[in-house]
């Protein structure tokens, strides 16, 4: 904000005084906006959330005992504090269903967001790469499959995927199989199915890094006799690292809690957190363990990606 | 499940919408219903009736409508819990009490299911029996005579014998997602109390269940029906009426799948669906219109014959089919009815371990 104040100044000397006034305020304003909005719809909920979380079970509407509320006053808030304790978070600790639920959706969301780069760079850089005249065709293309609700997509795959499905009968009528393959209700399905639905966030953010890219690089390599594939790993790849970052960071925080996938393509014995907080939540009616389950969740997916921007930007100025 | 919450969620948020910004003298009455579990003319007859629209919405589990309960504000008029979780569910303060001076179809009830259902609902004060079943086996007739050389099943032992049940491996077995129907049977096969709740007895029904686990394909509350009428599994522990409908899809489907229902020997769990009014429902008399006009003879018989699961109401039972009436597995005799018990709802402590015996078996976590 202060950048922006500073590098303004100059140009304005001209300026009036009210006339400058008015200019930082909307340069501030322009800050603001991100700023409530992240207030009303991250920093609001999540103070929900995380209240819920400090209370215990009771049978009532809603199922839970009110914790630090201003009903008796500021002083009963007050006193609220020091009732205030984190025993839904010990519990998490209690029982390994917690911690083996978190590694295996970190994991899940790791294979597949390495699956999604696999599959989408290739059709980023075939779109990046041509004529500017279909360029749009490709895009829209690729944001197609949008305009179909998600929920119909993922049932289609089971469709595809199931023993008798299209899938299988492709295959077996071509004779390159002889069982049928049993890929629904297994962990493979929820791979195909999140990086089927995941695709277009890791095209897109590819796509806008290797557009801009100025391919006379690649032909200078190409003059000093350096091989297509080291000119790829050494000019291609380095400039397109913000979007392989931008994709990667939007296929895997969202598939780390995914619940819809993997209870509709994956089998029963897939125990995901997404699937944990659903059984907190509904069949043992505790909001407040699946509140603390929800910000554990949160805490395990943004303080590593804090720690990776730092470092990022860090780098960043290293490099100027 | 999660598909149907989504679903849901978006269409309560349109229905409030809806409720909102309609006129004083449109009369309008929400329901909240099990999926497959009406004939639809009867909503259009009762609209026809008393000129109150219905909105009607589905759900298949009971979890789903009690997370909506609990938070307030649903929306709805009338809700059909199943019994336990009724229980449960009146004691958190969710329903209203009925005024029964505008149900005068009351009346037409049947006592052995108002004094069954009163267990849950003392003096039936808040509800009023819709459909009741039990939890028995549904099973493809000539896969299991090929696999286990026997066209009848009617003991739970086909289910909980590993020798048995792994030669139903694969032609497919498909089981009830739902801890509260499979653990008291469980425990019931054991010969314990099927409404234990000391956790020995509900260790040692996991270890029954987990010793079949490895040849159970899926753990679902309505995939079964249509995996039941295509053949592609050939045993479900599942709910009577869905079991029948299964059986009708199939004889529809003129593939050669024939379905059998059997309540086994050793027992099974009969459980009660309710029609209540939620205390913040919107529109009480409209809800209650609703109720009294499903308590009359002719239109819960017409929806039992749809649906094929019996219904509480005695009166009805002339305008019954006669092959409904007098199936044993519809509406029981006297000496099946002595072998079903029904379970009472779990304190918090007690379904925390149900539900965290049932997240190991059915992951193996």
């Amino acid at each position: 904000m202060t950048d922006i104040a500073a590098t303004a100044a100059p140009s304005t000397e001209t300026a009036t005084l009210p006339a400058r006034l008015v200019k930082g305020f909307v340069n501030r304003l322009v800050i603001i906006i991100p700023y409530l909005w992240l207030l009303f719809f991250f920093l609001i909920p999540f103070i929900i959330v995380f209240k819920i979380s400090l209370s215990q079970t009771a049978i009532s509407m809603p199922p839970y005992t009110p914790v630090l509320d201003f009903k008796d006053g500021v002083a009963g808030f007050l006193a609220g504090f020091r009732e205030l304790n984190f025993d839904n978070y010990t519990w998490l600790t209690q029982d390994a269903l917690y911690f083996n639920a978190y590694v295996t959706s970190l994991i899940i969301a790791a294979i597949s967001t390495i699956l999604t780069l696999i599959v989408g760079y290739p059709i980023a850089y075939g779109m990046a790469r041509a004529p500017a005249t279909i360029r749009p065709t490709l895009l829209m293309l690729v944001i197609l499959p949008f305009w179909t609700s998600f929920l119909i997509r993922v049932y289609a795959w089971i469709g595809i995927l199931k023993p008798e499905g299209l899938l299988n009968q492709v295959l077996l009528a071509t004779g390159l199989i002889s069982q049928p393959l049993v890929i629904l209700n297994t962990y493979t399905a929820i791979f195909i199915g999140i990086v089927y639905s995941y695709l277009p966030f890791m095209v897109l953010p590819l796509y806008s890094s290797l557009e801009k890219m100025d391919y006379s690089l690649i032909e200078a390599a190409q003059d000093l006799g350096c091989p297509p594939t080291g000119a790829f790993w050494k000019i291609t790849f380095p400039l397109s690292l913000p979007g392989v970052v931008a994709g990667c960071l939007l296929v895997f925080i969202p598939a780390v809690g995914e619940f819809v996938i993997p209870d509709l393509l994956g089998g029963s014995q897939t125990l995901m957190i997404g699937k944990t907080l659903w059984n907190e939540f509904f069949s043992n009616r505790d909001w407040p363990v699946s509140s603390a389950v929800a910000v554990i969740l949160l805490l395990v997916l943004t303080i590593p990606i804090m720690f990776f921007q730092q470092a990022q930007a860090k780098a960043q100025e290293q490099g100027r | 499940m999660i598909r149907k919450a989504l679903l849901l969620s978006a269409t309560s948020a349109f229905l409030t919408l809806f409720t909102l910004s309609g006129h004083a003298e449109d009369r309008v009455v929400n329901v909240y219903n099990w999926s497959d579990y009406i004939d639809s003319s009867i909503i259009d007859d009762f609209t026809k009736k008393t000129g109150i629209k219905v909105v009607y919405d589905t759900f298949d589990s009971n979890e789903i409508l009690e997370t909506k309960l609990l938070a307030g504000g649903s929306g709805y008029d009338v809700v059909v819990p199943s019994a336990n979780f009724l229980a449960r569910q009146i004691q958190a303060g969710v329903f209203q009490k009925l005024d029964k001076s505008k149900l005068p179809n009351l009346s037409n009830m049947w006592d052995v299911i108002s004094e069954r259902t009163a267990k849950y609902d003392p003096g039936n004060e808040y509800s009023v029996n819709y459909m009741w079943g039990t939890v028995g086996l549904g099973y493809n007739v000539k896969k299991v005579q090929a696999a286990l050389g026997t066209d009848k099943i009617d003991s739970w032992d086909v289910f909980f014998n590993p020798d048995k049940l792994a030669k139903l491996k694969d032609c497919g077995v498909y089981v009830l997602d739902s801890p509260a129907d499979i653990i008291p049977a469980a425990l019931k096969y054991l010969g314990l109390d099927p409404n234990s709740t000391s956790p020995d007895d509900i260790s040692k029904a996991e270890e029954a269940l987990l010793k079949v686990r490895p040849y159970i394909r899926k753990f679902h509350s309505s995939e079964y029906i249509n995996a039941l009428a295509n053949g592609d599994i050939c045993l479900a522990i599942g709910w009577s009426g869905d079991v029948f409908q299964a059986r009708n899809r199939a004889e529809e489907a003129k593939q050669g799948v024939e379905i059998g229902y059997s309540v086994p020997k050793e027992g099974a769990q009969m459980w009660f669906d309710q029609m209540a009014i939620p205390a913040d429902a919107p529109h009480v008399a409209d809800a209650l219109e609703f109720i009294n006009y499903m308590m009359t003879p002719e239109v819960i018989a017409k929806s039992t014959n749809y649906v094929l699961y019996a219904n509480g109401n005695k009166a009805s039972q002339q305008f019954v089919d006669k092959a409904i009436l007098e199936d044993p597995s519809v509406y029981p005799d006297e000496e099946t009815t002595k072998k079903l018990y029904t379970v009472a709802p779990y304190d918090p402590k007690t379904q925390r371990i149900i539900t965290r015996t049932w997240t190991k078996i059915v992951t193996g976590q």
